[in-house]
């Protein structure tokens, strides 16, 4: 419409905010579904992971430091996260856009350390193919470095969109699904953390 | 050169089969039929704007229940060949190829890309309608959920003609659907298929429940909501709930035949058996998905055409919730033939039998509701009532079946096939049906020809009961199912030729009921009376005091609600002269239009495409436009339009007349 009325922009507003608040509970409604997709994946690597065909097996394969230096860095990342939440909370533009570009930095480290750790296993001759334990090893670890993927393409994207129009409903909401999505995946690694590796290597 | 381009071609085409040069000559001439009709008629830009980028929850269940009926047809086309086969021993008709192809597209095109649509067009045209909202949660989602259905559908639809069509069965169990097994493209258009369009479905569960729990009208607690939008809640919730189990499901066995994996190969270290477990996992939800709407159907209408309340509502409500959680806990009945022990098979017995119990009370609060009710025999009602023979002895045979011990002698036997055609077809068809009838006239503003009804109805249940009543005897004289042959070719006769004969003449005659249906939407389209009060079967619930069709804001102002019911009881006020004062008009908010929804999905189509040829140039661009489509989404402002007052008072006038 050309012509506001300050009744109608008031009005939209109240709208606008009822909507954000609707896709909040929908990006609720994703994570459950997406906890049963993680569920599913880790059913069957637990069903799988001692079928290793006479090839490699987890003590051979994995390399425990730089599991821990991934999973440091995806703690502090989610702690950062949390930090650009505190900012967003507090109204602060250049503090949430700060934290997370730290946030996807850290992110990006975590998957240059896991697609090092995969390029090293394959090199080994440890594949997809090998046994139904590494099908299930990569299936799993790799949905969850998917899920990471894709959380730092929409972290960059969100970043343009907090540069350009600041802090609204919109906006706002993205953060807080974003920040969501990602202690989600945060929480998701302590599982792949103890069930694949460190309950593998014991 | 040309040596190749006809190697390809031999392979890329589906060929050798006068059947399926038919096919392609009719699709191709449908094709043209359709471009030409839009060309000539100018109707492109009308197709484009009204239909493809709409984000009205109304007409994408039209599109949803168009797509349905084109696929029960082709469904139905499929079931009518297997039966022409079967009829008498020793028929050329159909090879066993041919025929194993034809019950796997036959039952995933029947459940996924029929029952599942229908379900959905129901749910976005009536569920909003119901609680006094003007739109779902998601709009532009549910355009996207749509369209991902349709593309999916396409991919899966497209084997038929180019490449192959799937032969593994309905749930393609593996080792059979591995790449040893299935070294061709067949399995990949499934997987494909019903991955694309199974997102969708998920989408959709999610947005009915966000719009059920969010957006109803003042006043509508959730105990005074009509029992189709309970329906439509309990569907969703289990939607969410099991369709994520089938995405992995599917992407696992795609690993195993794309990268070689060993989910569920026999050597290196796979295990096929839970593939099996998985598939049902959701499988068994799944019908409970596609049921449970069929019975709120039923229930709106038996109150309805009963002149009564709904006898019950909170047991219903119960019932229905707890067969949504319950058929998380049956899976394993479909294999008790498989070897998992008694324990395991006893645990599954019993949790299947005590699914019994909530239907059981469900049937005899139909029945109460019908009790002294002053009860009319519309179509509707008819199918509503013809529903509960068939159901209780399809329910019962269920009983039966699980039966651990005695399934080893049902177990994929023509009794399975007869049990679980009784309760979808009595069920989940009819229920669709039934639906499909009471809101047509919200739909469309005028109601469906009674009279080719009532034939379309008639020759339906007749040839139900002759088609499928003789399998169960089949079924416990040792006819498997799966076969497309028998008798003499195995060099005796089994004696069950009689009963086969009978079974193909009632598929025919529900075909017939099929071209009946056909004729009574043709016959009506041209020849109605228009439903001018927008409430032709004095109906109880919000819908039926829109005027029909619903205007695109749906209501010009919210109701309040203050009871079951609402607006069987704010007629009644309206007579003694007190009806509810309404709210004064405002500006409403609509969503834009969108073309992403469409131009994603056809991306995946492509991706689809790609990956079931193993092409990755159409693949890696398939999915780049994926996330390209997306990131525009994101970009977009998205803010919508406002309908001004004067426009909502112009248009309540002329469609509400001078009432
Ligand atoms: C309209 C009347 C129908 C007829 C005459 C019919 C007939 C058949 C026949 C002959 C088979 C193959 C039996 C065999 O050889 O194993 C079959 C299988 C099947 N039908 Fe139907 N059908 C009808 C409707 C439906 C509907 C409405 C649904 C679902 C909503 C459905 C779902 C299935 C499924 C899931 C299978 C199993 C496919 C498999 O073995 O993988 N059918 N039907
Ligand atoms: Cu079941």
């Amino acid at each position: 419409m050309a012509h506001h009325t300050a009744a109608q922009t008031a009005h939209h507003h109240s709208h606008e905010e009822e909507h954000e608040s609707l896709k909040t509970m929908g990006f609720w409604m994703f994570l459950i579904t997406d906890v049963i997709l993680f569920s599913v994946l880790f059913a069957t690597f637990i069903v799988l992971r001692g079928n290793f065909n006479g090839g490699p097996g987890p003590h051979e394969l994995f390399q425990m430091p730089g599991v821990i230096a991934e999973t440091f860095i995806l703690l502090t990342s989610s702690f950062t996260c949390g930090l650009a939440l505190l900012s967003l909370n507090a109204g602060k533009v250049k503090g949430v856009i700060g934290w997370l570009a730290v946030t996807g930095i850290l992110g990006i480290a975590f998957l240059t350390l896991e697609i090092t750790e995969f390029v090293h296993m394959v090199h080994e001759g440890a594949t997809i193919s090998t046994s139904a334990f590494l099908t299930a090893f990569y299936t799993l670890v790799g949905t969850h470095g998917l899920h990471v993927t894709i959380g730092i393409v929409w972290m960059t994207g969100l970043l343009i969109q907090l540069k350009r129009n600041g802090l609204n409903a919109k906006t706002k909401r993205k953060v807080n699904n974003l920040s969501l999505y990602w202690h989600f995946l945060d929480i998701i690694w302590i599982f792949v953390f103890s069930f694949v590796y460190l309950m593998g290597v014991m | 050169m040309w040596e190749n381009i006809k190697t390809f071609a031999s392979e890329f085409f589906v060929t050798g089969d006068p059947l399926i040069y038919g096919a392609d000559v009719s699709i191709a001439l449908t094709l043209v039929a359709i471009v030409f009709a839009l060309t000539y008629f100018k109707k492109w830009q009308w197709l484009w704007k009204e239909w493809i980028t709409t984000v009205d929850h109304k007409k994408i269940g039209i599109m949803y229940i168009l797509c349905s009926i084109l696929m029960l047809f082709r469904g139905g086309v499929d079931a009518l060949l297997m039966r022409t086969q079967l009829a008498m021993p020793d028929m050329q008709f159909l090879n066993a190829e041919h025929y194993n192809a034809i019950f796997t597209t036959h039952g995933v095109i029947m459940i996924l890309f029929m029952a599942m649509p229908f379900m959905f067009g129901l749910f976005n045209i009536m569920v909003p309608l119901q609680i006094g909202a003007r739109d779902v949660a998601f709009p532009f989602l549910n355009s996207l959920s749509f369209w991902l259905f349709f593309w999916g559908a396409m991919l899966f639809n497209m084997s038929f003609v180019i490449g192959g069509s799937p032969d593994a069965g309905w749930l393609a169990y593996p080792p059979l659907s591995g790449i040893d097994h299935s070294p061709g493209v067949g399995q990949n258009f499934y997987i494909w298929g019903i991955q694309i369009s199974g997102i969708g479905s998920l989408m959709t569960g999610i947005n009915f429940v966000v719009t059920i729990l969010k957006m109803r009208t003042p006043g509508m607690k959730l105990m005074r909501m009509p029992m189709f939008t309970w329906s439509a809640l309990s569907s969703c919730l289990t939607i969410m709930l099991a369709f994520p189990i089938l995405t992995v499901t599917l992407a696992m066995l795609f690993i195993d035949r794309f990268a070689g994996g060993h989910f569920f190969t026999l050597d290196g270290g796979g295990n096929p058996m839970m593939y099996i477990n998985l598939i049902w996992m959701w499988g068994h939800p799944e019908v409970y998905i596609v049921v449970l709407p069929a019975f709120g159907v039923f229930s709106e209408i038996f109150a309805t055409f009963s002149k009564k309340k709904l006898f019950g509502y909170t047991s219903m409500v119960l019932a229905m919730m707890s067969i949504a959680i319950f058929s998380f806990f049956t899976w394993a009945h479909h294999f008790f033939t498989m070897g998992s022990g008694a324990n395991v098979n006893a645990f599954f017995a019993v949790t299947t039998m005590l699914i019994a119990i909530p239907t059981g009370v469900k049937i005899f609060n139909w029945l109460f509701t019908m009790y002294k009710g002053k009860i009319t025999f519309e179509t509707p009602m008819l199918w509503a009532i013809s529903f509960i023979p068939c159901f209780v002895i399809g329910g019962m045979t269920g009983v039966m079946l699980s039966v651990a011990p005695a399934d080893f002698q049902f177990h994929n036997s023509y009794f399975l096939i007869a049990h679980f055609h009784q309760v979808l077809i009595g069920g989940v068809v009819f229920g669709f049906f039934a639906g499909l009838y009471y809101w047509w006239p919200k739909m469309f503003g005028f109601r469906l020809n009674e009279r080719i009804g009532k034939w379309a109805f008639w020759f339906w249940n007749i040839g139900f009961y002759v088609c499928f009543m003789p399998q169960y005897g089949l079924g416990l004289m040792g006819m498997t199912r799966r076969v497309n042959e028998y008798d003499w070719s195995q060099g005796w006769d089994m004696g069950w030729m009689p009963l086969n004969i009978v079974s193909t003449v009632g598929a025919f005659l529900m075909g017939i009921g099929f071209i009946f249906q056909v004729w009574q939407i043709a016959y009506s389209i041209k020849n109605h009376k228009r439903d001018v009060n927008g409430d032709p079967w004095n109906g109880r619930t919000l819908e039926w005091s829109l005027p029909s069709p619903a205007p695109v804001y749906n209501f010009a102002t919210l109701p309040k609600i203050q009871e079951v019911d609402s607006w069987w009881e704010e007629k009644e006020r309206i007579k003694a002269g007190k009806p509810t004062p309404q709210a004064p008009l405002e500006p409403i908010h609509m969503p834009d239009n969108s073309a992403i929804p469409f131009i994603q999905s056809l991306f995946w189509f492509i991706a689809g495409f790609g990956f079931v040829f193993n092409w990755m140039f159409f693949a890696i661009p398939g999915l780049i436009g994926v996330a390209v489509t997306m990131i525009v989404r994101s970009f977009q402002k998205d803010e919508g339009y406002y309908i001004p007052v004067d426009e909502i008072k112009k248009t309540e006038a002329s469609t509400r007349g001078a009432g």
